[in-house]
């Protein structure tokens, strides 16, 4: 089985400039791998740095030490030390990301926030718009949402089109924040099947699901995020 | 120094028929499919640029690169020198010291500060764009918003008065500008609109490459929200390269790709946008994103 991205020796911690230069370490010498067709769900308490891990993986938060390898393209990139252009490719073509909330722009309709990434990577826009439509019908977005700007939309209405834009493109690799904290069962049930979908497509996926019978439904793998944990003494 | 006969103009011969010429920028954009995030060749370059002004500071050895359809953000406070910095970069400040490079639409990388002066003009008229943070200082004001337009299409060698004037419609309406307003003077305009008009201005010649000085300041929130709607929009389907200085981070977050964070003449932090300010690091940057206000 394939393996698209290795995390390997990763830690993370923030100084504090405003706090007195305080250093607040998050996680240490984080290891593991995921695998095409599968899911993998990073499990921990709250605070435990999962959040921060898949911001990493994502380029959205530096790494302090520690390599994270991704087949972008054919070619092997250490995401740690990419360069902004080079980790800009990356979200473009080879990570795709459901992020917690969505952060919505200004004017711009729920369609065409979900349409984007395809957009991106060169897609007809009316042909990434339908996508999205076909999408949001899935995830059951009442239609008179759908061409205004999400900001004012509910929580659950944000997540499904957040949903939606991670889900439209055909990225090998897909991290999902916690992408079910505001849905109800039914919506919750669809993205399970998208997820299975995505598994058959043979995405290698990687997530956070607190509630414990989703993660139950989609998890391949359990990756136990305490272990990572800083030493206290240190 | 290169001679006067390695300046060719980078624009074919200008189209007299009707249809042929009415939009170049749009036909460049359907040209365009991916943003050029790997293309392997910086537009601009800048290397160890400094401007002192006597013994004082303005910005001390920044080096960055700007690559083709990428947005590019320089924030920090007033005095930071973020704007001798875009100056110093758009050839409108001679550095004390460094080099500004730039790949001509020929591929020719030519050195800015080396250029004649003609040519440098020519360049700026033509395959640049400059948006003033305060659109009078970018506009004629006593002329009529379709020949702000025109103007600089003229110095593409555009000279069929209705195409022109076609054109300078087109532009209006996708800056959102009313185009039975084309004869009117921007004194009559509310501050947005100079704006929009300003921007209609700089990329009616199709630019590859647009300098922003902080442009939406001193605009309503609403207002603004709707000049960086149409901001975006317009890079994307363009695919502009664009450097924008301001001192707002919700703007650049909207804006850019790529973020400098500059403070007294220096680059303390660069990278990422969106990396820059949910983890920034250098001190600096912790406090600006720190003193951002929530609403």
């Amino acid at each position: 089985m394939a393996v698209p991205l290795i995390v390997s020796g990763v830690s993370k911690s923030f100084t504090m400039h405003l706090r007195g230069g305080v250093r607040i370490p998050v996680v240490d010498a984080v290891h593991f791998s995921i695998e095409t067709g599968q899911c993998a769900v990073l499990s921990g308490p709250s605070g435990v740095g999962k959040s921060s891990i898949l911001k990493m993986l994502y380029g959205n938060y530096a790494v302090d030490v520690g390599q994270i390898l991704i087949r972008h393209n054919g070619t092997l990139i250490d995401l740690a030390r990419a360069e902004p252009r080079q980790v800009m490719a990356v979200r473009r073509d080879t990570i795709g990301y459901v992020s917690q909330f969505l952060r919505a722009v200004p004017r711009v309709s729920a369609l065409d926030v979900a349409a984007e990434p395809l957009v991106q990577r060169g897609a007809d826009p009316d042909t990434a718009r339908r996508r999205a439509a076909d999408l949001f019908a899935r995830l059951n977005l009442p239609e008179k949402l759908w061409d205004l700007p999400p900001a004012t939309f509910s929580g659950g209405e944000q997540q499904r089109v957040n949903i939606a834009r991670g889900f439209i493109t055909d990225h090998p690799i897909l991290l999902l924040d916690e992408p079910t904290a505001s849905l109800d069962a039914a919506n919750r049930a669809v993205v399970v099947a998208m997820i299975g979908e995505k598994k058959a497509d043979g995405v290698a996926l990687l997530g956070i699901f607190h509630d414990a019978d989703l993660r139950e439904a989609v998890a391949d793998r359990i990756i136990e995020v305490t272990g990572f944990a800083p030493q206290k003494a240190a | 120094m290169m001679t006067q006969s390695d300046s060719v103009s980078p624009y074919p011969e200008p189209a007299n028929g009707r249809g042929e010429n009415a939009n170049p920028p749009l036909q460049q954009a359907q040209g365009k499919g991916l943003p050029a995030f790997d293309e392997d060749k910086p537009l601009l370059s800048a290397s160890g640029v400094s401007k002192f002004y006597g013994s004082r500071i303005g910005c001390e050895d920044v080096s960055i690169d700007i690559w083709p359809g990428e947005v590019l953000a320089v924030v920090g406070e007033s005095g930071s020198g973020k704007t001798t910095l875009l100056n110093c970069i758009s050839t409108r400040l001679m550095p004390t010291t460094g080099t500004v490079t730039y790949r001509m639409r020929d591929g020719h990388i030519r050195d800015l500060y080396r250029m004649g002066e003609a040519e440098r003009r020519f360049l700026m008229r033509t395959d640049w764009g400059f948006v003033h943070q305060n659109p009078a200082d970018g506009l004629r004001m006593t002329v009529s918003a379709g020949a702000n337009v025109g103007e600089r299409l003229m110095a593409t060698g555009a000279r069929h008065y209705g195409d022109i004037r076609a054109t300078a419609g087109d532009w209006l309406g996708r800056v959102e500008i009313a185009e039975d307003r084309i004869d009117d003077q921007p004194r009559a305009f509310s501050g947005g609109m100079r704006q929009r008009l300003q921007i209609a201005r700089n990329l009616v010649t199709g630019p590859r490459l647009v300098f922003m000085d902080e442009p939406t300041g001193g605009l309503d929130v609403s207002v603004q929200a709707r000049l960086l709607d149409l901001l975006r929009g317009l890079v994307t389907d363009l695919g502009l390269a664009v450097v924008v200085v301001t001192h707002d981070l919700a703007v650049a977050r909207l804006l850019s790709h790529r973020m400098v964070v500059m403070k007294d003449g220096r680059v303390i932090e660069t990278g990422l946008t969106d990396r820059v300010l949910d983890d920034p690091r250098a001190p600096y940057t912790q406090l600006l994103v720190s003193s951002i206000l929530q609403a």
